[in-house]
């Protein structure tokens, strides 16, 4: 998990320097939050202290990418601990959740505190995020190369494309996290916008669309945790596409302009289904020319 | 020469550069030796000696009961001490005969060589059984049963398994260095029983020598091949054998001979050899004596029924307390219970482990890597197949393909997370094939009332 970590590193570090001084005081009190959630748990249970696998780190980290920097830390510091007691711990702990815990925390603070959560002002501009511009027809006021390098509104870790691209290109490298997941993701996605968004295939709206909100650290860092993703071949090319159409449907046809986060969790329910729906053929039973890794 | 693979595998140490080079030695037994009656798959072999009695070197002791049995013959010349139940290297107990060793050495053949048998199809596939011949691979099936198939017609490839995929054995490597005219001998006898086929020699890429050796040797032969494949765990295993020569598949409930195939183990093929042409019964065989806690790593041609003690000594025994012996590869053997047991016909390895090893840390929880999924070379989820095991839930087992496994062991080789996937899974597959074994009798029972 350490490398997961490294791989989220260019797009918190890029979320600080962007965002100013709260925005670290949220990393660091999210992730030390969700870590010792973990710990304490474990340590008045008398099971197995696991925080020096880092997937308590890597809930906290991603959770704090996925919060507004206008939030208080104390708002940050429970969802860490909803993440890791209610979504992670109480199902049975590592490898046992049914949904992502970073964004079960997240969805948690969503509905808790739902002006703070979707306040994305800073530096005394507006903050409308460019998602919300385009959900309000304003999409002349996008910047694509604004939401490449990432100095546009948006949660702490989701603004950077360059900085969450360069860290999914690391763990593909290491084999870490595998292409499936995510490419379905995003080419179904694409293929919804352009069927249903009344916008056709123009690709600077669908560029933005990719761009903006938490697609890319949603679709490369979250859709492809382990524990909540299918484990068969088939699987993950079906969840992918749920993922896509779901997010197109949420974004576009949703009260909100972002949908990744409930897209993801509602995915993660549907896994066992997928998985029974797809379990591969054995070798000699038509199994043994499936591709190989 | 082309090379071709199957899906999935892996690529552990090899370690045999530790015995590659070590050339074949004879050992010399010098205690008792201990004979299990079953030694092979099918039914026990029936003693045909008594306690006292003087048996020579080659002489049958033990005839085959039925067809899918064989005969055990003595290695050595002595006296019969015992009959009696003795322990052997799986851990279990078996009805076995005892000689005690006369040094003395006297060899009776098992019959005068004849090159006219060649001719009768029927004698050829008597004199194997007689021989007591079986897969020497490790599986310990008898070959005169592989060799009569319902529709011997239909067999168009006969594979000479020569891939010796497993990490540390070097057994079949030396076979084929210092005798591969013997393993083509083998095959010029299997191809006179199956007109239709072809002979082929199924090497992997990483014993090239061995490759050239055969296929030079075998340049004048038509219907025989040399054939080399990736260098990839586990290329040995018959299914993946015969789908890397020949593309068909086959699954848990064919045979070879489903798919027009017959595959033996290049020291099969050589105890086939000496048994037709040589008249010698299968007395002896080649084992690796490997690991990192033995003094002289080698290959030693062991009589059967020796005992482990004895050839670790004759491997200049360990210097450091071993903590794990093992019974045939790393990847397929069993850690043995106590070396004070004999060699079989179906040991190719005895291993002896210093390093702690892998099998001795904890175990975490599964997160779904899925690695285990992408190094299955049935194309099974043994992550899923190991928790349905645990959980006693034999429905979801099956549905999920659980009795495809081969047991090869990449998926609990690759797991990070330590866990005993193989182990598992197999543990379920013996359960619920006895069960379905007791169905049948069942119902047999059921039909005959």
């Amino acid at each position: 998990m350490a490398e997961v970590l490294i791989a989220l590193m260019p797009a918190a570090v890029f979320g600080v320097v962007h965002f100013g001084r709260n925005a670290l005081v949220l990393v660091l009190s999210v992730t030390a939050a969700c870590m010792a959630t973990e710990y304490l748990y474990q340590y008045f249970r008398h099971r197995p202290v696991t925080i020096r696998d880092n997937s308590a780190a890597v809930t906290g980290l991603l959770l704090a990418l996925n919060l507004s920097p206008n939030v208080p830390w104390w708002m940050g510091v429970l969802g860490g601990v909803f993440a890791i007691l209610v979504v992670k711990q109480l199902f049975g702990g590592i490898g046992q959740n049914i949904m992502n815990p970073a964004l079960g925390g997240r969805c948690f603070l969503l509905i808790s505190f739902a002006g703070t959560m979707t306040n994305f002002s800073y530096d005394g501009m507006s903050g409308a995020t460019p998602l919300a511009l385009i959900k309000n027809g304003q999409i002349a006021q996008t910047n694509l190369m604004d939401m490449m390098t990432g100095r546009i509104a948006g949660t702490i870790g989701e603004t950077s494309v360059i900085a969450l691209l360069a860290g999914a290109v690391f763990l593909l490298v290491l084999g870490v996290i595998d292409f499936k997941i995510p490419v379905m993701y995003l080419l179904t996605f694409v293929l919804f916008l352009g069927l249903f968004s009344g916008h056709g295939f123009d690709w600077y709206y669908i560029a933005s669309e990719l761009c903006g909100g938490g697609l890319m650290l949603g679709a490369w860092f979250m859709a492809t945790d382990y524990t909540t993703s299918p484990i068969t071949p088939n699987g993950q090319l079906i969840y992918g596409a749920i993922l896509g159409i779901l997010t197109g449907l949420f974004r576009i046809f949703g009260s909100s302009a972002e949908g990744v986060s409930y897209a993801i969790i509602f995915s993660n329910l549907l896994v066992p289904l997928i998985e029974r729906a797809t379990i591969p053929k054995a070798f000699g039973r038509g199994g043994e020319r499936a591709w190989a890794k | 020469m082309k090379s071709r693979g199957f899906r999935g595998g892996i690529h552990p140490y090899d370690g045999k550069s530790l015995s590659k080079d070590g050339i074949i030695h004879d050992c010399m037994p010098s205690g008792d030796l201990v004979y299990p009656l079953a030694m092979h798959i099918g039914k026990s072999s029936v003693p045909v000696v008594a306690k006292g009695d003087r048996v020579l070197a080659g002489q049958k002791i033990a005839e085959a009961e039925g067809f899918v049995s064989v005969p055990v013959h003595a290695s050595v010349s002595g006296e019969v001490k015992a009959i009696e139940r003795r322990d052997t290297a799986t851990g279990s107990r078996v009805m076995s005969i005892v000689v005690a060793n006369d040094h003395k050495y006297e060899r009776t053949e098992l019959c005068a060589p004849d090159p006219s048998v060649l001719d009768s199809r029927e004698e050829i596939i008597r004199i194997i059984q007689e021989a007591g011949i079986v897969g020497m691979g490790g599986a310990g099936f008898p070959t005169h049963v592989k060799l009569s198939p319902k529709e011997p017609d239909k067999i168009d490839y006969i594979i000479a398994n020569c891939a010796e995929c497993e990490p540390y054995i070097t057994s079949d490597y030396r076979c084929m260095i210092e005798s591969p005219e013997k393993i083509a001998g083998g095959m010029k006898i299997l191809l006179k029983l199956f007109d239709h086929a072809k002979g082929v020699f199924a090497v992997e890429d990483n014993k090239k020598d061995c490759a050239e050796t055969l296929r030079k040797l075998t340049e004048d032969e038509p219907r025989m091949e040399t054939f080399v494949m990736k260098t990839k765990y586990p290329q040995g295993a018959e299914r993946m054998m015969i789908y890397a020569v020949t593309g068909r598949a086959i699954n848990s409930d064919m045979l070879p001979a489903d798919a027009g195939t017959i595959v033996d183990n290049a020291e099969t093929l050589i105890a086939i050899y000496e048994a037709v042409m040589e008249g010698k019964p299968l007395t002896s065989r080649v084992i690796t004596v490997s690991g990192d806690s033995v003094a002289k790593p080698g290959n030693y041609r062991v009589p059967i029924g020796m005992n482990h003690i004895e050839l670790l000594e004759a491997a200049g025994g360990c210097p450091k307390e071993p903590s794990r012996f093992l019974s045939g590869g790393p990847m397929m053997g069993f850690a043995m219970y106590t070396i004070d047991t004999p060699v079989t016909k179906t040991t190719s390895a005895f291993l002896c482990f210093d390093k702690i090893y892998a099998g001795a840390q904890k175990p975490d929880p599964c997160i779904s890597c899925g690695r285990c999924v992408s190094v299955c070379p049935e194309n099974l989820v043994p992550s899923r197949l190991a928790r349905f095991a645990e959980r006693g839930a034999a429905a979801e087992f099956i549905h999920w393909n659980g009795m495809e496994c081969c047991e090869c062991g990449c998926c609990s080789y690759i797991c990070p997370a330590r866990r005993q996937l193989k182990q598992t899974i197999s543990t379920m597959r013996q359960i619920l094939l006895s069960d379905r074994k007791k169905q049948k009798k069942d119902d047999k029972k059921g039909e005959t009332k």
